[in-house]
């Protein structure tokens, strides 16, 4: 058998539902040999292998399993680049299958050759290039294995063309080993008794949730704790549904653009319970005055985030499904009457507002709109700018893996092709992409892509044609000057541009047309629906911490403090 | 050294935010580490070892690899400088790679260490002898004769080859080549 087949048996092997590919030289024989037998696995063509790497890593967040890519040397391979380090970034498991010259080229600066392994060294958890067809299904194995375990990460595995012509006996291991891969998922007994003994002596008690308790499907308990022992909750950019933030206990989102209670909560706190989150640079602000008065239980699947920013009083090193089903029976109700009260207080003191009633559209207002219409139920992808703040404030998240962005890395173009890569996953859920004008247009040509697939995508672009969350750090820090971030002039038509992509285009320009277009988009159940809602510039993202400020030096609506007048 | 022996980054900014004096045991020393590595010997394992290192901004002053007594097993030995509390979590990252076995940071523990050099020096019939009696002092070997240069070998502790190079400087040095420390625990067979 060659060793293209046995690529693909491998992927069959491995229970692989759907590949994100192109082809070309270097795997022209895997092509070849699809073709020919007909692998159970789908096949999509996506039209730029950028998109196919966020559309495996929207597939691997919105189902929880590991995402596919399968893209030809050199410039496909390098192309793949961005999503391999967004999903480096954001722990998000995805196998990328990269095309090689024969290995007796490599090195020879042949055609299409690349240094693939390389090149994403510092980007992949791990990376196999395989030089000898027995070899093969084994590296997919492991490739696999790799991905999804531990704290989940990308795994390239690079292919020559040689080794893909070369015939042995095809058998897929049905074990994995890996001597040097070793990860933690039983945290310590002991410590688990101390974080239950630090809970039950905490007065301000305040859950921070990060993306790995999305990961390790530990949303329900966590929630059946929070609620069990009266703890209110706070979740990263990340962490957004893994509690229901229209439990009374949710505080929403915090950081640099969370909500001003959430970052009170945070301030005044006796004990910060981190759960699955990283303590970045956009959580804490100015790590100094961050969180003074708690005491730190972090819960966290990687040793190597334990105490790097923020020293941690009880950590406890494994799965978060694991140590909080473990905990879970240790915990008693608290005693946090008072502080759930002062954490109401703050709420009603200053809540999300913004600007309406004056005839113009707010992107604000679109995404309550589209709140309202989704009610919590469909997939919510996002992309990276002011919409995305926006999104994260204003829709109530009810379930894990129903917000999927690009966190970490940030990047613009991610939402589009990631929003098909969730549709593909799931395809009994309504999936909203939601872009700004600037981020959309980075990967449009997966449009027609979702539109050969009758994917009822519901395609939402945030236009104020403007890249808007520069244009916020240029008005509020740079004394207003808008260098190269005005859109006006080189922004196509969207509308044109959907139906030219085989696409329904849609346009709103007054709160008033807002239900109507969601209506009809809703509607649409062959083909992606594109509306484009034009919204004024000039709205900022707020709450905002500066960057680099305390997160007591908050901008608010409401509350602004002199420095910032 | 463990990372609870420094201060936090969070915990010294505050410090410094207070006016308080950060300790002697808090304060972050710049130290030279001796790290061991056990890792797969494959194709970019290597790699991915210094470029942890390196994404840090770390300078190796000295790296050295080679085969264990099991042939798919490497022993990698870096000596670098740094900050007790980057290193011991760059050390966790090494270890959380697939292809490495064991990361043991040899500083905090008891170690025997070894380096080889050679060292080419020119010499004439006045100093010939002189030259001589300063190798067997240092315990070297000579490797390398011609009518006007002789090649020395010289093994031991990284301090000895400092002061053996010292010592040949007035010679007039042609060449040196040392291998970076190789280093191992100590088995303290007799220790408490």
């Amino acid at each position: 058998m060659s060793g293209a087949e046995i690529f693909l048996r491998s992927l069959d092997a491995e229970g692989v539902e759907v590949v994100f590919g192109h082809p070309g030289g270097a795997v022209i024989k895997i092509y070849d040999e699809m073709a020919r037998i007909k692998p159970k696995f789908k096949h999509v063509l996506v039209r730029h292998e950028q998109g196919g790497a966020h559309a495996a890593e929207g597939y691997a967040k919105a189902t929880g399993k590991v995402g596919t890519v399968l893209v030809t040397s050199g410039p496909g391979a390098t192309n793949t680049v961005t999503g391999i380090a967004d999903a480096y970034m954001d722990s998000v498991p995805i196998v990328v299958f990269t095309g090689q010259v024969p290995t007796q080229l490599i090195g020879n600066d042949a055609f299409q050759e690349c240094d693939t392994i390389g090149i994403t060294r510092s980007i992949t958890k791990h990376s196999f290039l395989v030089r000898d067809v027995r070899d093969l299904a084994p590296a997919v194995k492991k490739a696999y294995y790799i991905a999804r375990t531990g704290r989940p990460g990308p795994v390239v595995v690079d292919l020559p063309k040689d080794v893909l012509l070369a015939e042995t006996e095809f058998e897929y291991p049905k074990e994995v080993n890996l001597r040097g891969y070793r990860f933690k998922d039983k945290g310590d007994d002991a410590k688990i008794q101390r974080a239950a003994a630090m809970i039950a002596e905490a007065n301000k008690p305040l859950f921070y949730v990060g993306g790995g308790a999305v990961n390790s499907n530990a949303a329900d308990v966590l929630t059946r704790i929070a609620r069990k022992a009266r703890i209110p909750v706070t979740t990263t950019l990340h962490g957004l549904g893994a509690f229901p933030e229209n439990d009374e206990l949710s505080v929403g989102m915090l950081g640099m653009h969370g909500t001003w209670y959430a970052n009170m909560a945070v301030q005044n706190s006796d004990l910060l319970i981190a759960v699955g989150a990283r303590f970045d640079d956009r959580v804490t602000g100015k790590l100094e005055s961050w969180a003074p008065h708690a005491k730190i239980i972090h819960i966290d699947i990687d040793p190597s985030s334990i105490s790097k920013n923020v020293y941690v009083d009880c950590a406890i090193v494994g799965d978060v499904l694991d140590a909080l089903t473990r905990l879970e029976p240790f915990v008693e109700a608290c005693n946090t009457g008072e502080w759930l009260e002062q954490v109401q207080a703050w709420k009603e003191e200053c809540p999300l507002i913004y600007d309406q009633g004056d005839g113009r559209l707010r992107a604000q207002y679109v995404l309550e709109r589209l709140r309202h219409h989704t009610q919590g139920e469909a997939i919510v992808v996002t992309d990276v700018g002011q919409h995305q703040m926006w999104a994260a404030q204003y829709f109530q998240f009810l379930h894990a893996r129903t917000h999927i962005t690009s966190g970490g890395l940030g990047t613009m173009g991610f939402c589009f092709p990631a929003a098909m890569g969730a549709a593909f996953g799931m395809p009994d859920k309504t999936v909203v992409s939601i872009s700004g004008d600037g981020g959309f247009i980075m990967n449009a040509q997966e449009l027609c892509v979702a539109a050969a697939h009758g994917l009822p995508i519901k395609v939402v672009i945030i236009n104020n044609n403007f890249l808007g969350m520069v244009r916020q750090w240029q008005e509020l820090f740079h004394e207003e000057r808008f260098s190269h971030t005005d859109l006006s002039d080189t922004n196509p038509d969207f509308v044109k541009l959907a139906e030219a992509h085989h696409c329904v285009g849609l346009r709103a320009e007054t709160p008033d047309e807002v239900d109507e277009i969601i209506r009809k988009a809703w509607a649409v159940t062959d083909r992606p629906a594109v509306m484009e809602f034009r919204v004024t510039k000039e709205e900022m993202v707020f709450p905002m911490v500066p960057a680099g400020a305390s997160t007591n030096e908050m901008i608010t609506k409401r509350l602004t403090p002199d420095a910032f007048v | 050294m463990s990372e609870h022996d420094t201060l936090t980054p969070q915990q010294i900014l505050r410090k410094k935010a207070q006016g308080e004096p950060i300790g002697p045991g808090e304060r972050a020393h710049r130290h030279r580490h001796i790290i061991a590595v056990l890792l797969e010997n494959s194709i970019g394992a290597l790699n991915r070892v210094i470029n942890l290192f390196s994404a840090r901004g770390f300078n190796l002053e000295s790296v050295t690899v080679g085969e264990t007594d099991e042939p798919s097993v490497s022993r990698m030995t870096i000596v670098t400088t740094g900050e007790g509390r980057i290193i011991a979590q760059v050390n966790r990252q090494l270890d959380r790679l697939v292809d490495i076995l064991e990361v043991v940071d040899l500083t905090s523990e008891e170690y025997v260490e070894r380096e080889l050099c050679l060292l080419k020096v020119t010499y004439n019939s006045d100093n010939r002898v002189e030259l001589l009696d300063t190798l067997k002092i240092f315990n070297g070997k000579v490797v390398d004769i011609t009518t006007d240069t002789m090649t020395f070998e010289l093994a031991g502790p990284t301090k000895k080859i400092n002061a053996f190079i010292g010592m040949m400087k007035r010679y007039g040095i042609e060449e040196i080549a040392r291998s970076g420390r190789v280093a191992m625990k100590r088995a303290l067979l007799f220790g408490d």
